[in-house]
């Protein structure tokens, strides 16, 4: 602990001494140090304030506490192993992490086109189911940070629904790699498309359960209501994109601007808010989720029985997949086939799946629009069976950079709300 | 300039298997041999194999290709492009900033050279033709075998009025590891760049606070150059020891 | 030895150790420390549907002064190991920790430069828990082992006898090799 002329330093040492030290001097201002083990930030956020009694005046941030290396280890596996990494990256959505390396696999390989019908539409189901666990968790913390425990029970028991149908189309709760260059690593099981259709049944009454809770909750309002603005040349100077933006009254949404996966064949609208704080990011995750639900019913009825992975040998993997009894995907077929049947097939197979395939020297983007915003991959491929270098440009870490814009000036309450409302994860932005 | 390009074009025709053949030559040595093995265990023969980069891509006009419907607006970025540096003349702004142009997979990249890349953000940004107003973050790509340009920065711009969105590329040397920083025009670039300080060393001349941001204050290196080894621990199990990653025989 | 035939009724008999292995596993108060995907495992767990509440845990202190189980839940980098060590040292004795997931357990699938490979390298673990991310049934699992190890702890000299006990027999139990040349 040390004091300046101006300044009191609490960011360590013992309460007593700061206190001690508060009282010998005249100094008002106060540093804080918040997190980066704290309950109210979201994961391993460090959040350095400076107070000038209950007013913030100073907002800094320090990242890096979950760093994991992740886009060095990629330049040492596969390109197919890649998608066990990237999907660690922000694990609240882990399917929009794979889509995006893929979709930048896929463009460097040229197969853009190429992709499967099926295995699109399944994409695009997975990842607006996706958006809403997304979207369920940024609720249930930000209920939780806030102190109002029924809206995080209430997120987590809605998410668990979804999970279920994770783990039973992926065999994954999170973390899943079901995505794969080419197309999806396995075809849905069956009873997949109906328990999706009891999710569609259920999932609005849930929603419309957590609207009455918090739409027009006193409490929620006055915690919520003109905080943390943020308006629309904030947004553009800080590259925000996603809820966020839209929040602040720009109906950008680059499924509808720059579609993928054939977003383009799907009716919704962009749910838009011109509030520009914590209230109106809140309307426009909750519209956002009534609109993914929308989505996930015309991909049920988009879905025609066909392939999941690309036709091309030399990159799809066997994709028709059934669980085997040690809790592994085989497929028995192929299995059949390559051990007894063709030579060839199974020295082919021992490549794809050691070497992996090569993929063709360049670079390429491409983004998608995750729960948070724009999410990049930018991938290098210097014409081997590995990467040269992956990029992933992650919506959390480039809007974490709005909280001295957002918080500076406003109470230190605000301060959690603010950073609440920004839904950052940090494994998106430490990677 | 256009008559300038039809000559080169017209000369590269003439002599093309030739020219690529050289150019295949002169592109730096990118890895030897196909297995992991350097010394003795390799059987296979491929030991003495040299697989070359490709030299670097330069695309010529038109830069649109009726065929793909990604590039339609190419034309239009790079026309705008070169008007708002106050390029048409031979030799003055367009060729100095802009050192080539390349369009593959359906993305439009300019090389820029780096004492112009400040003067190239603020065009993007404030020119009403081009308006690209979200820049997405700087990328740092390590490569050791292109001398005297190892380190490049990629930036890649979208712009939400025209719905475009290109790639704006640029090098400097190991040695010389700096390049302007865009904090000033994109704010947004501010923790971009000093996570591409962090990781690959590049100095961003004019950020108003470049340290690190991902690794502790005080870690010796940037961890994502290819000089940097993956850092990984062998693992023993029952006996058996699993090198690292990157120590693994492999394939390249 | 016939002691207990002669009690009246209600009254049991156990060993101090016994009593209070229960009091520490039945009042369990664990310290939130969500690194990564884990992390939201961890509370899904006190969420409705997993329901930690049944164990008396519910109670996720957010100061570690007041919490006796540390669940590291996530890989722990370089730069957050000096902050977790901090961490365990503010927690009061008898402190117990879980390494849940295989990131925290051994470094898992990131063996690389930035993360530690295992928490043990830095904190004492008790309970090594297995998954990418484990399900929080697991979790579950695991606490309730671990509970069962605080109910069965011995005290003071016991205790040493216990420990030295147990290291011999790790040091005499050989796993079978893979290769032995």
């Amino acid at each position: 602990m040390t004091v300046t002329e101006d300044y009191i330093d609490a960011s360590g040492g013992d309460w007593d001494d700061v206190i001690e030290k508060a009282q010998a001097t005249s100094a008002e201002r106060l540093v804080v140090n918040m997190g980066p083990q704290h309950p109210s930030t979201h994961g391993v956020l460090r959040l350095i304030l400076t107070l000038d009694g209950e007013t913030c005046t100073e907002a800094r941030v320090g990242i890096g506490y979950l760093h994991t290396g992740i886009e060095k280890n990629l330049e040492y596996r596969t390109w197919t192993q890649g998608t066990t990494f990237v999907t660690r990256m922000d694990y609240l959505t882990p399917l929009f992490n794979e889509t995006a390396y893929c979709l930048a696999v896929e463009k460097l390989l040229g197969i853009t086109d190429r992709v499967p019908e099926r295995a699109s539409v399944i994409r695009v189901m997975m990842m607006e189911l996706n958006r809403m666990a997304s979207h369920f968790v940024a609720m249930a913390t930000f209920g939780m940070e806030l102190g109002a425990t029924t809206v995080m029970t209430n997120g987590f028991r809605e998410r668990e629904m979804i999970l279920d149908i994770f783990e039973l189309v992926t065999g994954l709760r999170m973390n899943h790699a079901y995505i794969r260059p080419g197309g999806v690593s396995q075809d849905l099981p069956p009873g997949t498309v109906g328990k999706i259709r009891e999710l569609l049944k259920e999932m609005p009454k849930r929603i419309r359960v957590m609207r009455k809770l918090l739409d027009e909750n006193p409490v929620y309002l006055a915690r919520t209501r003109d905080v943390a603005h943020l308006g629309l040349p904030g947004c553009m100077a800080l590259g925000i994109t996603g809820p966020l933006l839209r929040a602040s009254g720009l109906s950008w949404d680059l499924r509808k601007a720059k579609p993928y996966c054939g977003y383009e064949d799907y009716e919704f609208d962009v749910p838009v808010s011109d509030g520009g704080d914590v209230y109106a990011r809140y309307r426009v995750r909750m519209a956002e989720m009534e609109e993914s639900l929308k989505i996930v019913e015309q991909c049920l009825d988009k879905l025609r029985p066909g392939p999941v992975m690309i036709k091309d040998a030399k990159i799809g993997w066997p994709a028709k997949l059934a669980l085997g009894p040690d809790g592994l995907g085989n497929s028995p077929d192929h299995i059949a086939h390559i051990m007894s049947g063709s030579m060839e097939a199974l020295i082919h197979h021992f490549k794809l799946v050691t070497e992996g395939f090569r993929v063709p020297a360049g670079q390429a983007y491409a983004a998608v629009e995750s729960a948070k915003g724009e999410l990049g991959c930018y991938a290098v491929s210097d014409g081997g069976t590995r990467p040269h270098r992956v990029h992933f440009r992650d919506p959390s870490f480039t809007h974490l950079q709005a909280v001295a814009a957002m918080c500076e000036g406003g109470t230190v309450a605000d301060v959690i709300a603010a950073v609440a409302s920004i839904d950052p994860v940090m494994g998106g932005v430490d990677r | 300039m256009s008559t300038d390009n039809e000559r080169e074009r017209d000369e590269e025709a003439a002599n093309l298997p030739e020219k690529q053949g050289r150019e295949r030559l002169n592109a730096p040595v990118r890895r030897t041999g196909m297995f992991g093995a350097t010394t003795t265990g390799d059987t296979s023969g491929y030991g003495g194999l040299r697989v070359r980069g490709s030299a670097p891509a330069r695309s010529r006009r038109p830069f649109t290709d009726p065929d793909d419907p990604r590039t339609a607006d190419f034309d239009r970025v790079a026309d705008a492009l070169e008007a708002a540096l106050g390029e048409g003349e031979e030799g003055s702004a367009p060729k100095a900033s802009v050192e080539r142009v390349e369009v593959a997979l359906g993305e439009l990249t300019f090389h820029v050279r780096r004492e112009a890349l400040l003067e190239v953000a603020r065009v993007l940004r404030d020119d009403p033709s081009l308006r690209y107003e979200l820049c997405t973050g700087v990328a740092g790509v390590h490569f050791p075998d292109d001398t005297g340009r190892e380190l490049h920065a990629v930036y890649h711009f979208r712009s939400l009025t025209h719905n475009s969105e290109i790639r704006v590329a640029t090098t400097c040397p190991d040695a010389d590891p700096h390049v302007p920083s865009i904090v000033s025009v994109y704010p947004t670039n501010d923790w971009h760049e000093r996570e591409a300080w962090d990781f690959f060393g590049i100095v961003f001349d004019g950020h108003p606070a470049l340290t690190r941001i991902q690794m502790p204050d005080d870690w010796h290196g940037h961890p994502q150059r290819k000089d940097y080894p993956l850092g990984g621990i062998p693992v023993e199990y029952r006996g058996a020891t699993v090198p690292p990653p990157d120590e693994r025989r492999s394939y390249k | 030895m016939g002691l207990e035939e002669k009690l009246p009724n209600g009254i049991v008999l156990t060993t101090v150790e016994q009593v209070v292995g229960l009091a520490r596993k039945s009042s369990m108060w664990p310290a939130t420390f969500g690194l990564a995907c884990c992390a939201i495992e961890m509370m899904s767990v006190g969420g409705p549907h997993y329901d930690l509440a049944r164990f008396g845990m519910e109670k996720f202190g957010a100061t570690p002064r007041q919490a006796d189980l540390m669940i590291v839940a996530g890989r722990v980098s370089q730069k957050m190991a000096p902050v977790l060590r901090q961490i365990y040292d503010q927690m009061p004795e008898p402190k117990w920790v879980i390494a849940m997931g295989v990131c925290a357990s051994s470094g898992g699938m990131f063996n690389n430069y930035a993360i530690i490979q295992g928490v043990d390298h830095i904190v004492p673990v008790d309970m090594y828990l297995p998954g990418c991310p484990p399900r929080p049934e697991m979790l579950l699992d695991a606490v309730l082992k671990l509970h069962d190890k605080v109910q069965n702890t011995k005290l003071g000299a016991h205790r040493e006898q216990e420990i030295t006990e147990n290291e011999e027999r790790m040091l005499r139990r050989s796993l079978p090799l893979v290769s032995k040349d």
